[in-house]
């Protein structure tokens, strides 16, 4: 089956883009709830980040039709821009290097 | 059939070949930007994730979610009726796509006049660029850098949505614009979906 094209989409019912809102307002509602757990920042923002990801997945799979899309466009998108954000991790043991030295811009 | 011609035919082959991944070329600058913003919000998140991480003293000033609750509740509305006010336009409903539009900029303005009372409380409280009560000083910067760049795109937004939507009415514009248009606003929302536990919640006094 080939996949409809965002237009096709457009024309539908609106029926799963209110499951899609609901979704997203369920688990902009976990956010807040995890806020509230009683466990390390780490682990909370771990948590957190999953079910944003989540969020951001389902809003750029169909709210923004990218589902709808030809699968390489699809494809170019999730591993751009995975690489890039990944790339930019690569400071975080520094951070905990100045967080045991006492960083200099927190006095 | 002459070198010349044969030299033409190659040209116009070349001309006449579809755009990238077969979308729309609108479509595909919009895609592109989006790429390139994400780079820039994911930049300036991971930078506050460094300091914060880094920091010894960070403060934690935000004692209620009900403010970023309620922002959250709009922007994702917004997101909704954008998609409602585009799919009028695909049916030709040219009335309802733009009511619908503009109610998504309606509820825009609601999120920013939410958001600016937020920043006036914080600046009555004494936070600033460079200072604020409760600990290191890092904090209102990024702070205000991060919501004000978000801010920047959701005023944008606005204009982008009453400008587009009143040339679609006046029919200088077509569905296709508004779903170029529909793309930058649920990215608007996208980032805010990670603005908001790096930002807020993780900030939240207990």
């Amino acid at each position: 089956m080939t996949p409809k094209t965002a237009a096709e989409e457009e024309s539908g019912g609106i029926g799963k883009d209110l499951i899609v809102y609901l979704c997203l307002l369920a688990l902009a509602g976990l956010q807040f709830i995890i806020a509230y757990q009683k466990i390390d920042a780490a682990q909370m923002l771990t948590r957190m980040l999953a079910v944003a990801c989540v969020e951001a997945g389902l809003a750029e799979l169909f709210f923004m039709h990218l589902w709808s899309e030809k699968r390489t466009f699809l494809w170019f998108v999730v591993i751009f821009t995975v690489a890039v954000l990944l790339g930019m991790q690569y400071g975080w043991t520094d951070s905990f290097r100045m967080l045991v030295g006492a960083a200099p811009f927190s006095k | 059939m002459s070198q010349a011609d044969l030299t033409m035919e190659g040209h116009s082959t070349g001309l006449t070949v579809g755009p990238a991944f077969s979308i729309p070329t609108k479509k595909l600058a919009m895609w592109l930007f989006i790429i390139a913003d994400t780079m820039t919000f994911a930049a300036c998140l991971v930078a506050y994730g460094f300091l914060r991480n880094g920091t010894p003293n960070w403060p934690r000033p935000f004692h209620s979610i009900t403010n970023v609750a309620l922002m959250t509740f709009i922007l994702l509305t917004s997101s909704l009726t954008m998609l409602i006010g585009l799919r009028s336009a695909r049916l030709g409903d040219k009335a309802g796509a733009f009511r619908w539009i503009m109610i998504t900029a309606a509820l825009g303005v609601v999120f920013a006049f939410l958001h600016i009372r937020e920043w006036l409380g914080l600046i009555d409280e004494g936070m600033t660029l460079l200072k604020n009560p409760w600990g290191t000083g890092l904090f209102g910067a990024s702070f205000f850098s991060i919501t004000g760049l978000h801010l920047t795109h959701v005023t944008c937004g606005i204009i982008a949505l009453i400008a587009v939507g009143v040339r679609y009415k006046g029919g200088r514009y077509n569905a296709d614009d508004i779903e170029v248009l529909g793309l930058y606003w649920h990215f608007v929302d996208l980032v805010w979906m990670f603005v908001v536990p790096l930002v807020y919640l993780l900030n939240l006094t207990h």
